[in-house]
């Protein structure tokens, strides 16, 4: 699913689970978090580049803390630019290079 | 069950780089199981190969299809009326499962996307380890239920070797000395009769020595 986001032409994408040691599936957000972890490598080997991917904790009463989180997301990935899908998309694809470079 | 890992990627891209359509096929067997060739790794590694295209102005189509097993031929027909419509098959199978495919599919080039590992059992969720080396002729009635010919670096017959130190074997001090696991056991077992039995010397030729192995079952045919 993490990856599909990727494909539907995200440039980054947050994943929030529970405070750790107070997840309703008990290890649920532990294990979310391995997942993200291995995405994470999987758009570092492919050049996408890891960092457009960040898991965060957060409980349902830290509205402001999400608030701050997204913003401080939003604007690192507004630093790094469109994802290498999407400059392919507007035809700009990735020169081995530049491949090298991301990874 | 059969295990296995992933290939990296990068091998993988390589072994894609002349083709623009492919079945991307998994296994619903041991592979799913162990977490390297079933439906959800066939998701995540035809998306992983889209992107790494698409970034590369170079698109694939990929099918993505999970047999119920790839290793029997009735599992494997349903993929014969469209096979032909793409230039390749990856398969996350193992190994047996991807020469299968190799020999029914004849036109069709079969990739194999993850690397085939051992027989094994699932110690905990995320780890797998080796049990057997399917050498067709089992002794594990005289050790304790503990192979030796797995268990025991060199596959030895007549006890812990000059590198069991306390217990590990001396080619990693991770691993279980396999004969000192068959010794304990069979000190608890009160079987250790099972060890001063002279034994005849084990033949391999029910092992791989004589290559490709067979098992024909008249009763079954």
């Amino acid at each position: 699913m993490l990856l599909k986001a990727f494909e539907k032409g995200a440039d980054g994408v947050m994943v929030i689970g529970c405070l750790e040691g107070d997840c309703h599936y008990v290890n649920g957000n532990i294990r979310a978090r391995a997942r993200v972890e291995r995405v994470y490598q999987i758009l570092d080997q492919i050049g996408i580049g890891p960092d457009r991917i960040r898991m965060y904790n957060l409980s349902a009463g830290e509205g402001a803390k999400f608030a701050a989180f997204t913003n401080e997301f939003v604007e690192q990935i507004e630093n790094f630019g469109p994802s290498p899908i999407n400059l392919a998309r507007a035809g700009q694809p990735m020169e081995p290079a530049q491949e090298e470079e991301q990874t | 069950m059969i295990t296995g890992t992933p290939k990296p990627i990068d091998e993988i891209l390589e072994m894609l780089e002349p083709y623009d359509n492919i079945i991307l096929a998994g296994c619903f067997g041991c592979v799913t199981v162990c977490r390297v060739g079933g439906d959800k790794e066939v998701q995540i590694l035809a998306s992983t190969i889209r992107l790494a295209r698409e970034a590369r102005g170079k698109k694939i189509d990929i099918k993505e299809v999970c047999l119920e097993r790839q290793c029997d031929p009735e599992y494997l027909e349903p993929m014969r009326p469209y096979v032909e419509d793409y230039q390749a098959v990856l398969s996350i199978a193992c190994g047996a499962g991807i020469q299968f495919l190799a020999e029914k599919f004849t036109r069709t080039p079969l990739l194999p996307g993850i690397n085939t590992g051992f027989l094994g059992v699932t110690e905990r969720q995320g780890e797998w380890t080796e049990r057997c080396q399917g050498c067709g002729d089992c002794v594990l009635h005289l050790t304790g239920g503990i192979c030796p010919v797995t268990r025991c670096a060199k596959s030895i017959f007549h006890g812990p070797c000059g590198g069991s130190v306390q217990g590990k074997c001396e080619v990693d001090k991770e691993v279980q000395c396999g004969w000192q696991l068959i010794i304990d056991r069979l000190v608890a077992l009160d079987q250790m009769d099972n060890y001063v039995k002279l034994k005849p010397y084990k033949g391999w030729d029910s092992s791989r020595d004589g290559g490709p192995r067979r098992i024909l079952r008249e009763d079954m045919i």
